[in-house]
Parts: structure tokens; sequence; C-alpha cells
């Protein structure tokens, strides 16, 4: 009990010190750092152009156009978070689901499916497996080289551009490994899409 | 292929490169010695002294500095609570987000001073900015910290012979977060912030939709959210402290959170980098190096086995995903291939698993995949990492003391095998230690069976799992193997935040981080006031591949066999489901 009653005041100032040193000072300091230093990045790298704001270059959105290069399969919740005049904005969430069981087979059939519908130039080829699943985030920006080149024929036939084309676009979004070892190369869906659009030049 | 395997030997290359030198400041930092930052920080520290009215050169006897942890974490407990409660009436709240029901702000706030950083909520719907910082940010330095120091408190209790004192805990705080956690977190999240990692104190940002959004009743939606806050400040040290908790509902798998494969590489480095240089830092201080790399390189082989079968069970997928071979799930040059579900592209297979092994052999728990979509086998790896107490590096400082515990055990048996006095590190183990290392080694498994046990009896339960069958089942058992080993990782399709579960899983955290932390200290205090004993030709040398062969053997004896049955009814039963 003595020793009790001798740590709890110590233990009550420690508390609020360190939380005015790690809780207030600390991130004021970073935010102050990353405003001044990486402002367009500490602020959500937002695709901004004359004035219309066409996304983060980092958030994945949803295409289902055939004359647009479609993403990760994405899981849109509606409910979650909404914008300042309260009506409901869109947000992808991870699926969760096992990639083992009997309902997965039957899903990855029917994505299955619906892409084959839309890229029948791609009859013969197997679909690259990012385009059959949800990704961790649910928001996922990128797909890998394989599935974007899987949708070349498509694009360059709805956009009347030849493959060359559209290549070129894909190729200028595409990212490399870090150092040429470091995670994967991926292309950036909404970039390559405000491209074939005209909007990012 | 080839790729994954340079990745992974870089990466620890990297990591052990960083760790030793590290490993040496907090040696330095900890015994009171000058290091580069002194000049600068010790009017900074001598303050916090005053302030306190604390002399820092007192030595508390293992009561008084458990006592100590114990108020400190009460208080913690107390304001991070009230924080949660009151957060709608609290200032930074651009999003406006209410107030957390009582349950929820409880198992948060346990959560977060326990160091495991369990989320029962998603960070962009229900945590204001003020929340994050001055409550979510503060556990997440403090709680690293004092793990830290109740590691310290036992290396002095190895060193000192015939004495009380284990050093005084405020002081072990303060330099802790002083000369370790802040600068590596100011270094780290700035590197972050480079990266895309958001930092400011705006509200949420709204977008145009290129293509709308048509939702099941027909509505239109034209704008997207793109979330913001105070990230990158929090991120950097729920890595460096091993915590987990992220800032956004999808952890380090948002893009914001984690946006390319660097920012991806020096979080991962991050996680692993304290409890690894604690390891050197160990040898160091008890003056026997070798000590030290022997844990080392038993916590690396367990390391190094997980992280092999993670990744080929999740580079071979499954059948399911195969979809009569109309999908491809080849790695080349090109993608990724294997089990992408739940996986993002810039991170592959190779980086998804790797951070999966990391996240669970530290006690961290921040994911940047999600471990509900592992392969039925790919997925028990971390479960098992978990289970078998977090002592593969484990949580910063909570780690090394768990393996210390398995250390203690381990001389015991071989001691008993040759019919000598068993002894570690000079100091003999008797009855005592023995009893408190054995609550140290098992209160993981009885937390977790005894947890998940009731909870899947409980019917309401059933209405949280997103799954069905043995993978339900898994969904639970993740969760208190998660609460259990102080990790906070989650099969995040279980719906946790239900009244039964967050008090259930909040009380479990509370058992699992103090009750082994008071017997650690015990055990320190007890070894402090013994003689050394001199090596002789029987001592068994706790530094050899013997011993660390050993050790593997008896952290597996436990850890495996207390949870084989649980794991034949959840994955390995679901596997044997996938195969057919």
């Amino acid at each position: 009990m003595k020793l009790w009653k001798s740590a709890l005041p110590k233990a009550f100032v420690a508390v609020l010190i360190f939380t005015l040193l790690c809780g207030v000072m600390y991130p004021l300091l970073i935010t102050g750092i990353s405003q001044l230093f990486f402002k367009e990045k500490a602020d959500g790298s937002i695709i901004e152009i004359e004035g219309v704001k066409y996304g983060s270059e980092l958030l994945g959105q949803q295409f289902s156009g055939e004359e647009y290069l479609w993403g990760r399969i994405m899981n849109v919740n509606t409910e979650m978070l909404k914008n300042e005049d309260g009506d409901p904005t869109a947000y992808g969430v991870p699926s969760n689901l096992s990639p083992a069981g009997e309902t997965y087979a039957k899903l990855v059939k029917e994505r299955v499916r619906k892409i084959k519908e839309a890229n029948p130039q791609m009859e013969e080829e197997k679909i690259p497996v990012d385009l059959v699943t949800v990704s961790g985030s649910g928001q996922d920006p990128h797909i890998s080289v394989e599935a974007a080149y899987y949708q070349i024929p498509r694009l360059a036939e709805k956009r009347n551009r030849t493959e060359e084309e559209i290549q070129g676009v894909i190729d200028k979004y595409t990212t490399g490994r870090f150092l040429g070892i470091f995670g994967e190369k991926t292309v950036n869906v909404l970039e390559v899409n405000l491209a074939l659009d005209g909007i990012l030049k | 292929m080839e790729n994954t395997i340079v990745q992974y030997g870089l990466c620890i290359a990297i990591l052990v490169a960083l760790a030793v030198p590290l490993g040496g400041y907090i040696g330095k930092v900890m015994n009171g010695e000058k290091v580069f930052l002194t000049r600068l920080l010790s009017p900074v520290e001598r303050l916090i002294y005053r302030t306190l009215k604390i002399n820092k050169e007192e030595q508390m006897g293992w009561k008084k500095y458990a006592v100590s942890i114990g108020a400190f974490s009460l208080f913690s407990f107390v304001f991070l609570f009230l924080i949660l409660l009151l957060q709608g009436v609290l200032p930074l709240n651009p999003q406006g987000v209410k107030g957390m029901s009582p349950d929820l702000a409880f198992n948060t706030a346990v959560s977060y001073v326990t160091n495991t950083n369990w989320q029962a909520y998603k960070g962009e719907v229900s945590m204001s900015y003020f929340s994050q910082m001055a409550g979510l940010t503060v556990q997440n330095f403090v709680s690293a910290a004092v793990g830290i120091s109740v590691l310290f408190a036992l290396i002095r209790g190895f060193v000192k012979v015939k004495s009380e004192g284990l050093g005084n805990f405020w002081a072990d705080l303060t330099r802790i977060l002083l000369y370790i956690l802040i600068p590596l977190s100011i270094l780290v999240s700035v590197l972050l912030v480079s990266q895309g990692v958001v930092q400011n104190l705006n509200r949420n940002e709204t977008v145009e939709l290129i293509e709308p959004v048509v939702t099941e009743d027909g509505d239109e939606i034209t704008e997207a959210t793109v979330p913001m806050g105070p990230a990158a400040s929090q991120i950097a040290i729920k890595q460096l402290g091993t915590n987990g908790g992220g800032v956004f509902g999808t952890n380090s798998a948002f893009p914001l959170e984690n946006p390319t494969a660097l920012s991806n590489l020096i979080e991962l480095i991050s996680i692993l980098l304290i409890p690894v240089s604690l390891c050197f830092t160990f040898g160091r201080n008890i003056r026997d190096k070798r000590q030290g790399v022997a844990l080392f390189s038993a916590m690396l082989i367990l390391l190094l086995l997980a992280l092999s079968a993670t990744f080929a069970a999740e580079q071979s997928g499954t059948p399911q995903l195969k979809a009569q071979e109309s999908v491809n799930i080849e790695q080349t040059d090109g993608q990724a291939g294997g089990n992408m579900e739940g996986k993002e592209a810039r991170f592959g297979i190779a980086d998804s698993a790797m951070w999966a092994t990391f996240t669970t052999a530290a006690a961290n728990g921040s994911v940047n995949s999600m471990h509900d979509s592992y392969t039925p086998l790919g997925g028990a790896v971390p479960l098992l990492l978990m289970q078998i107490g977090e002592v593969v590096f484990g949580g910063a400082g909570s780690g090394l003391y768990g393996m210390i515990g398995f250390a203690i055990m381990t001389v015991f048996i071989a001691g008993l095998m040759v019919g000598r006095t068993p002894e570690y590190l000079g100091k003999k183990i008797e009855a005592h230690e023995m009893k408190m290392a054995c609550i140290i080694c098992l209160m993981t498994s009885v937390a977790i069976l005894a947890g998940s046990g009731i909870a899947a009896l409980v019917p309401a339960v059933e209405k949280s799992v997103n799954n069905t069958g043995a993978h339900a089942l898994t969904e639970i058992l993740y969760a208190f193997s998660s609460a259990g080993g102080n990790n906070g990782s989650s099969f995040a399709g279980l719906a946790a935040n239900t009244v039964f579960l967050n008090l259930s899983l909040g009380i479990v955290m509370a058992l699992v981080r103090f009750i082994p932390m008071m017997a650690i200290l015990s055990v320190a205090g007890n070894m402090a006031k013994k003689k050394k004993t001199a090596v002789t030709t029987g001592t068994l040398s706790t530094c050899g591949p013997l011993f660390v062969g050993l050790l593997i053997f008896v952290i597996l004896l436990i850890g495996a066999l207390s949870f084989l049955p649980a794991l034949s009814l959840g994955p390995i039963a679901e596997y044997f489901q996938m195969i057919g």
C-alpha cells in the first residue's frame, strides 16, 4: 500500500508529461515538417487538374466500362464515410473471404465469366490472378503489368487506337521495383484511365 | 523465385546491420552512459526527473518497480478510456465522430495500454484526430517503453550480485522514450511522408469519381472519400514499438499508410528493428555477447522456417483460385501470381508473406495483407507464431523476456537430464524461478485456449464470423491468439465489436500482459539477491548450438503441442477440405 501511495502521484504526472511530449509536440512537429517539405504527399497525393479533384493517385477507383482499364475487384461501401454535406461517398473494403471454400470458387467463376465476356480477343489466354481478386485495402490503385497487358486488345478496339499506343500509355504509368528488387512492378489504373480520357497529359 | 530469395536475404541483412549498432546504443542509454544525443537531451531529461521528483540513481526493489508499472498503466488506461468516451466533445474532430461505447472504449484502451493494439473499430470512422494523437500515439510510445524497461530490470537482476535494486522505472521510461523511441520515430515518420503517407489535420478530402458507383438501391454515388489525419507520426511508432494498430481500418495494406515498395521496406524493418537490437543489447549489458547471439540465432531460425512456410503456401494458391485453369497464378516478372485475394499488387506474395511472418513473430500485429484471406496453411503460420507466446523476437522488450522464460525452462529440462542444479547466466535456477517460468510460458496458451473455447460456445459469437465451417473456428481462434499473444493482428472478417468479444478479449489482453510481466520482475528481484556461481566443466553452456537447438525444441514442444488439437479443427481441417 505504501508503495502504491508513492507511485500513484508520479504515475499521474508522468502520463501528463508524456502525453504532452508524444501526443502533442511530436505529432505537431512531424505535421510541420511534412507540410513544409512534402505538402502534396502529406495531403494525400490528390490529382487535381483545372480545379477538379479526380482522386488520390494512391487510391483505386472502380472501373467497369469496357473503354477503361479495369483494376482489382472492388467491394464498394457507400455507408461508411460521408462528404461535408452528409451525402454518401464510395470507399473500398476488403473481402476477408477464405480463398479455399466452395463459396469462393463460385465467386471466382463468375468473375472469370465477366472478364472473358469483355475480352473476347483473349479467349485463349489465362486471366492474371489480380484481376479476379479483391485487394488487401480494398482500394489498391495498382494492377500487375500482365493484368494491364491482358486488356490491351480490348482497350485498342474500344478506343480506336493501336495496341502500341495503348501499351505506350500503360508503360508510362508503370512503376518498377524499388532498386529493381523490392516489391512488384505495378500499373496505376486511375492514371492510365485519366490519360486515355485525355485529362492527364 | 530468385528475386524473392534475394529480397528476403537483403531485408534481413539490412535489419541485422542496423540492429547491431542500435543494440549497442540502447545498451549505453540504459546504463546511463554518454551517447551522441546526451548533450541535446539531458536538460529535458533532468527537467522531467525534477517534475516527477525522482532520483534517477534510486534502485527499486522488484515490488516497487512492479507497482510503478502498475500505477503508470492504470492512469494510462483511465486517460485513454476517458478520451475515447469523450472524443465527441473534444477538439480536433473535423469529421465529427461520436464518443465510443463504453465496452469498445474499454477494449481499445486495454488494447493500447497492453501494447496489443487489437482493433474492434475502424480508425477512419470512429477516431477523432485528438484521440489518434493524444490518446493512441501516446500509448504506442509508452506501452513499448514499459516492455523495454522490464527487460532491463531483468538484465540488472542477472548482472547484480547479492543486492536488491533493479533500477528506477521512471528513469528507464524517460530514457527509452527520449533517447530511443522519439528520435527513431521522427526519422521514420518523415521518411514515410516522403513516400506519400498522409500527415495533416485537415478534414477528409472528397473527390469526383470518373465512373459513378451505382448502389443496390439504384442510387448513383459520384464522389469518393480520401481520408486524412496525422497518420505518419503514429505509423512510425506503431511499427517501431511493436504496437501495430492502424490509423485506418485496413492498416498497412491501405495505400495512404504504406504507399510504395520503399515505405513497405522501411516499415518491415521497423517492425523487427528494436526486438532484434535488444538481443544484442542483452549480450552487451550482461557482458557476454555470445548469450545474446544464441537467443538471436534461435529466434532467427524459427523466423526463417515460418517465412518459408508462409511464402510457399501463399505462392501455391488454392485450386479454387485457378478456376479450372482459366486463371494464371504463376509467378513471373510481370505478375506476382499466387493467392492475391486480400493482397496488394505493389507487395505481391513475397512482401505480403514476409510482413505476415514478421508482424506475428514480433508482437506487432499490423498487416499489409488480409490474413483472413490467406490459404489454410499460409494463415496457420502467423497463428502458430502468436500461439508460441510471441517469443520469436516478439514485442519490444516483452519478446526477449518471454524468450528468457523459455531459456530458463530449457536449462531446467537439460539440468534434469544430467542431474545437476540448473543455472542460467551464472545464477542458480531454483523452485521460485521455475514456478515463474511456468507462468510465463503457459499463460498465453491457457488464455488463448480457454478464451476461444468459451467464445466458440457463446451463441452470439456465431453472428460475428464472416466465413463458415473450419474457417469460422479459425477466425475465433485467431482473435484470441492475437489478444493472448498481445499481437493485435486479426482475421478481419470477424465482426469483433460486440459486448462479449470486447470484454472477453480485453480481459485476455490484460492478463497475458501483466501476469507474465510481474512474474519476470519477481524472477529479476530474486536473481539480483543470488550470488554468482563459478563456471565448471559440468555447466551447460547456454551459448552453443546445442543449447539453441534445445531451446527451439522446448518452444515448439510447449507451443505446438498445446495448440495441435485446436489447429487440427481449424486450418488443418480446412486444408483437407480444400484439396478435396
